[in-house]
């Protein structure tokens, strides 16, 4: 069952949460795009429904929402360290359906790769989601060749039609704010796109011998290693290390871990100045086969959940899907030459 | 041309519709447009189109032309939308360059140096890391937005209120061609509309009665009333904004022959 929730009912819904919870969603940033008197859509805090943008994707994923692209862990003076303090209020995250697959990625990654992260699931056990559906494909999108375009893994989901939002909702807490407001009950189906104007298509047979085919050449030219595939992605976990010593007193300062990227110089330096895959086409190929190939060795499904905000950002119109769909004729030489 | 001079009503009736079309004040409908000394305000594409320009250019450039034409005395009124100066504003009387005073969010730093190298190697070098983030010197900074556009995590955004450099006094001609020099840094446009408009005033007050034509560069009268006074009726009731930076004194080298 479902309830449809007028703009008044909706926000009444929203303030009996904002005590308890930080509710992140996309939002508009008038004149906020990087280029002047353009706007951006990413993620934010929100106080009203009328924030949130339904027609459009967000630039940047939901997961800085979750997990920050920069975070202080501790603090240490000359002999002892102190974990940074952690907010326990609880988090309500509006979030696409490829974005919950992509959830499951981090989850994988954080959770369930040896020793859970501590500090991802400090973040993440407060959580709550609200899968906002799509009524069409957005630009770049192939979520339905990744079988990403759906999932009923949601807390709420909500989608936007004219002026209602119509919610169906599995969390008994809200279900019991949702009653409370003597909203009338009614069947709604959570709407998801059945097909994209994209379509990928990952080989079989694809292997890492793939790694000194031609295909990936291109990139060396292409590519400026500016990382925004990485930071946009709703799975790219990879993080780095600082330790700051503060200006004023040497002696006294932090660690803090911020997201990296393994397209920017710097992910693969190593002591005495070496440095793994200098070319950016090497990169490229790190990075779609982690995607597309390597983690699904181990977690049984592939890492990209097709969202497109890659293809999106790339400032080079780098296509990501391109790059997936020239796998099968690169696999068909490299089967052919041995 | 080999328009016979008697045919020159037609023209003028002529053209009456491209008049209209550009929205050019006009002294008389249909009578042409018989002023030639203020120029043509001329504008880079800006923000429309180009991805470094820091505003729009021709909306900006159409609130002069409404404010200056028609006009016959001698200025020349150019936009640029960024310190690129694609536009060569500081060739003009009134060069006005965009500018965007970068905001800096330090949680959405990655330390990737994007924009330091950038700032670095296309402009002024006004970034250092300290502490894996960049640190912006404000004497330095000439706000062109480099960090900003190459800016990966949305880290540096524009500011919500655009700025611009004014460069005086900048020329071309026989004499003593020579590059605008900085007057007024982080200045809205309302000011600097004013100080175009209260310096019809001033030139009307300190032209040369014998110039060419009616006609003198605004720099060569300046050279003559000094600078100072110029100043003095260029800022007449002018509120500049407190963030705006006064350059003083500024002096002109250009060619000599």
């Amino acid at each position: 069952m479902g309830f449809i929730l007028n703009k008044i009912s909706a926000d009444n819904f929203l303030s009996s949460l904002k005590d308890e919870y930080y509710i992140f969603a996309p939002k508009c940033f008038e004149f906020g795009g990087t280029y002047s008197d353009t706007d951006t859509i990413r993620y934010s805090q929100i106080n009203s429904f009328d924030e949130i943008v339904f027609d459009k994707k967000s630039l940047y994923s939901f997961k800085e929402a979750i997990f920050h692209i920069s975070q202080t862990i501790f603090y240490f003076t000359e002999d002892q360290a102190k974990e940074s303090n952690f907010n326990p209020k609880k988090v309500l995250i509006f979030l696409r359906n490829c974005d919950l697959h992509g959830l499951k990625r981090l989850d994988d990654i954080y959770l369930h790769n040896g020793p859970e992260d501590h500090y991802y699931k400090n973040l993440r056990e407060n959580v709550k989601f609200v899968v906002m559906g799509c009524e069409n494909s957005f630009e770049n999108c192939f979520c339905v060749s990744m079988g990403t375009n759906k999932n009923d893994d949601y807390d709420l989901s909500i989608d936007k039609q004219d002026d209602n939002y119509l919610i169906t909702c599995k969390d008994n807490e809200f279900n019991k704010i949702l009653a409370d407001l003597n909203i009338s009950q009614t069947e709604i189906i959570p709407k998801f796109v059945t097909s994209n104007s994209v379509k990928v298509n990952i080989p079989d047979n694809l292997s890492n011998d793939i790694a000194n085919n031609s295909i990936w050449n291109e990139y060396d030219i292409r590519c400026i290693a500016c990382g925004r595939c990485n930071f946009v992605c709703p799975t790219c976990t990879c993080f780095s290390m600082q330790d700051i010593f503060y200006t004023d007193n040497g002696k006294v300062g932090e660690r803090r871990r911020i997201w990296a990227s393994c397209m920017v110089d710097g992910f693969t330096d190593m002591a005495g100045g070496h440095s793994y895959r200098v070319k950016k086409g090497q990169r490229m190929r790190y990075k779609v086969l982690h995607k597309v190939l390597n983690h699904k060795k181990r977690y049984g499904e592939h890492m990209c959940v097709g969202c497109g905000r890659c293809d999106d950002i790339c400032p080079e119109y780098i296509s990501f899907s391109n790059s997936i769909n020239k796998l099968e004729n690169a696999m068909k030489e490299v089967t052919s030459n041995e | 041309m080999g328009i016979p001079f008697e045919k020159m009503p037609e023209v003028n009736a002529a053209i009456q519709e491209i008049i209209d079309g550009l929205e050019i004040n006009q002294e008389a409908f249909a009578q042409g447009y018989p002023s030639s000394g203020t120029r043509n305000i001329s504008a880079c594409i800006g923000n429309k189109v180009c991805p470094y320009a820091c505003y729009n250019t021709t909306k900006f450039a159409k609130r002069i032309e409404h404010a200056v034409f028609p006009n016959d005395l001698h200025f020349k009124i150019c936009l640029t939308g960024c310190p690129n100066d694609c536009a060569k504003a500081r060739m003009n009387d009134f060069g006005i360059i965009g500018m965007t005073l970068p905001q800096f969010e330090p949680e959405r730093c990655v330390s990737c140096g994007a924009c330091v190298r950038m700032c670095t190697r296309k402009s002024v070098q006004a970034l250092n890391p300290i502490n894996f983030r960049p640190v912006r010197n404000k004497e330095k900074c000439i706000g062109c937005g480099e960090c900003i556009i190459n800016c990966p995590t949305m880290a540096w955004t524009r500011s919500k209120k655009k700025y611009y450099k004014l460069v005086l006094l900048g020329r071309t001609g026989k004499k003593n061609p020579r590059l605008g020099e900085d007057f007024l840094k982080w200045v809205d446009e309302d000011s600097i509309l004013k100080i175009i408009l209260n310096t019809y005033n001033y030139v009307k007050q300190y032209i040369d009665v014998n110039a060419v034509g009616g006609k003198e560069h605004i720099g060569y009268i300046v050279d003559r009333t000094g600078f100072e006074e110029f100043k003095k009726w260029a800022l007449k009731g002018v509120e500049l904004p407190p963030e705006t930076e006064v350059c003083q004194p500024i002096y002109w080298s250009g060619i000599h022959f």
